[in-house]
């Protein structure tokens, strides 16, 4: 049974259809992007999966539970976490205080434990421990990234959805990203990636859909439809 | 990560005056602050009594403008949990007032269609047992309004919460057989304590004017114990998960839905305690006029409110404090004032332009301090305490004083 199942998933911004009935799995410990040029539906999509958007059509199964009637706060305690697209860090909020927010729903039921998860965050992310009592709003744009995907694994997610990381930032934080993605993956969370930069997203993935005007166009492993001719002209810019 | 970011240096730790202050009281031990505490408010207290030389209004009596402030201040309390805590934009906050006050008119006028004090509330205990009920109205006032309203964000809910401040008033004002109507209300019970041979009627009442302990000394007196009260209600609210929830609305309501936070479940919480706290301080005012008019309860109250909200620090419950100090005091401070500092002034003018000159300085302050004269800071409304002993000892290793703090776990 997969972990998320999307059926024939609709949602749409007044008359107009955004995403246009896909159908995706993501099963347990796998890394899954969805790939498309803007406007193609992708952060609908995600949008869609954390309950912030309702649907118009078509389910969300989660863990073989159907939750497309469920509050997107109430989501986040059954385990799918999002990273939310421009990253949606508290600029107010110290870099510390940003990372307990990602545990305000999920409490830890010790302290020790707590202290163990954030530990390893700020493992994961040493810029943070450093920039730990500095304001979310006086970050740069990768130190945001960081601070965003850092607060939802303070969740622990079971899901995690991650979208766009690479979005505004210089080459080299986009590679430092991803193998931080890769090393979350790599430690067994499942997670959902919505990227623009298909070759690092492709060939870090399991597997990939790619999405145009709304609709699912192309499935398969990551690596393959890295070498897909009709991919590398879309979105890779290779003739 | 061994790939280096960005080569930024740490950047230099630089504390304003306030900053310093605010680090300097908090690191104070928990005694020492509440002794402080204790004695600032007694001296707050005696300002009636003391009647400072320049500081006294010449126009009107001072202690009446104290009294005054303290409504105010109440009102800007529970106002900066709605705008100030939550980033909700509250443009009829004057409604909750009005509503708190009402219920007070209501239940004891003797012009009310509503009367009770006729048959079995009486005039003495009237005003005490209306306050609980006034405030228990506003709260669900606050709910009827907050229910459906609350699903708007910004300028939309700005406007309709201006209409129901509006609605509120028309209402009071037309439906005459429900609400007394344009003539208002007179005779409204107040606390009646402390009767005596010059007192007759106890030291609430309006009559009381001998000095230096009138009735307004007593007024102001009974709304500081509700001040500190409605303190530290909300103070432990703003320290609790409510509080954080409220911050993380206020700073980024998606982020905070996806970080789990039931943010319409909060957001009518901030709401309702804005709400109620709005009607206490209606109930106050009802009390001490002994008459409510629909007039009183214009929109231009809910935009002093927020004056006094802004001036003072959103977020800031000292703060707007001081801020609705400055509103209800300034004008009253040069009304009847003929010269001051030896510099003859026609202080009545002055007094009556009092609308341009808050115009003026919110407009300045928007521009060199838009964050309010006393700001608050986020991490230190959230996590109080700890916070300012942490940020005190970065503050100190920085400036060399201490050798830096290598602790490498967090918290």
């Amino acid at each position: 049974m997969p972990l998320l199942e999307l059926k024939d998933l609709t949602v749409s911004y007044g008359r107009i259809e955004a995403v246009r009935g896909i159908s995706l799995t993501v099963d347990e410990g796998e890394l899954v992007t969805l790939i498309g040029a803007n406007g193609a539906g992708k952060t609908t999509t995600m949008r869609a999966i954390s309950g912030v958007r309702p649907l118009a059509r078509g389910s969300v199964h989660f863990d073989g539970k159907d939750i497309a009637r469920v509050k997107a706060h109430e989501r986040v305690l059954q385990g799918i976490v999002q990273a939310p697209e421009g990253r949606g860090v508290f600029p107010g909020m110290t870099v510390l205080e940003n990372l307990e927010m990602g545990c305000y729903a999920r409490t830890f039921p010790t302290k020790a434990a707590h202290d163990e998860v954030l530990e390893h965050v700020l493992e994961l992310f040493p810029r943070l421990r450093e920039r730990k009592d500095q304001l979310g709003g006086t970050l740069s744009g990768g130190e945001q990234q960081m601070v965003a995907i850092g607060r939802a694994l303070m969740a622990r997610p079971r899901l995690l959805l991650l979208d766009e990381p690479s979005m505004g930032l210089a080459p080299l934080v986009i590679q430092q990203i991803f193998r931080i993605i890769s090393e979350i993956n790599g430690e067994g969370t499942t997670i959902l990636l919505v990227e623009q930069n298909a070759q690092q997203a492709l060939s870090r993935s399991h597997r990939a859909y790619i999405l145009e005007t709304g609709e699912v166009v192309k499935t398969g492993p990551g690596t393959e439809l890295l070498a897909d001719p009709a991919v590398k002209q879309a979105y890779l810019g290779v003739a | 990560m061994s790939t280096e970011m960005t080569t930024t240096a740490p950047a230099p730790v630089h504390l304003g005056v306030g900053d310093r202050v605010r680090l300097w009281w908090d690191a104070l031990p928990r005694q020492t602050q509440w002794v402080a505490g204790v004695v600032g408010v007694l001296l707050v207290a005696l300002l009636p009594v003391l009647r400072p030389p320049v500081l006294t209004t010449v126009g009107t009596d001072f202690a009446g403008v104290l009294a005054q402030f303290g409504m105010y201040a109440l009102l800007a309390i529970g106002l900066n949990v709605v705008v100030g805590q939550t980033g909700l934009l509250d443009l009829g906050y004057v409604g909750f007032y009005a509503i708190g006050a009402y219920t007070v008119g209501l239940m004891t006028s003797p012009s009310s269609p509503w009367n009770l004090t006729d048959d079995w509330l009486s005039r003495e205990w009237g005003w005490l047992f209306a306050v609980p009920v006034a405030v228990a109205i506003t709260a669900l006032s606050g709910l009827l309004l907050g229910s459906p309203t609350l699903r708007l964000r910004g300028d939309y809910l700005a406007i309709v919460t201006l209409g129901f401040g509006e609605i509120v008033r028309l209402l009071a004002d037309n439906l005459s057989t429900v609400t007394g109507g344009g003539r208002g209300l007179n005779q409204i019970a107040y606390p009646v304590v402390g009767q005596s041979a010059e007192r007759p009627n106890g030291i609430f009442s309006a009559g009381n004017t001998g000095l230096p302990l009138n009735s307004g000394t007593w007024w102001f007196w009974l709304s500081l114990v509700l001040i500190v009260l409605v303190l530290v209600v909300v103070g432990n609210l703003e320290r609790s998960r409510v509080g954080r929830a409220w911050v993380a609305i206020r700073e980024d309501e998606d982020a905070a839905e996806i970080m789990g936070v039931p943010t319409f479940k909060f957001k009518l919480w901030a709401f309702l305690i804005g709400a109620s706290i709005g009607g206490l301080s209606g109930a106050l005012y009802a009390g001490q006029v002994q008459f409510v008019v629909p007039t009183t309860f214009n929109v231009i109250n809910s935009m002093l409110f927020l004056c006094a909200v802004v001036l003072g620090g959103q977020g800031n419950k000292l703060g707007v404090i001081l801020g609705a100090f400055a509103i209800v005091y300034l004008p009253n401070f040069f009304l009847g004032r003929t010269e001051l500092f030896g510099i003859p002034i026609d202080g009545n003018e002055i007094a009556n332009y009092r609308y341009l000159f808050f115009g003026l300085a919110l407009m300045i302050l928007m521009i060199f301090r838009p964050q309010g004269l006393f700001p608050a800071r986020q991490k230190l409304l959230t996590y109080g305490r700890e916070v300012y002993v942490i940020a005190r000892r970065a503050a100190a290793a920085a400036t060399g004083r201490r050798t830096p703090d290598t602790t490498g776990g967090a918290r």
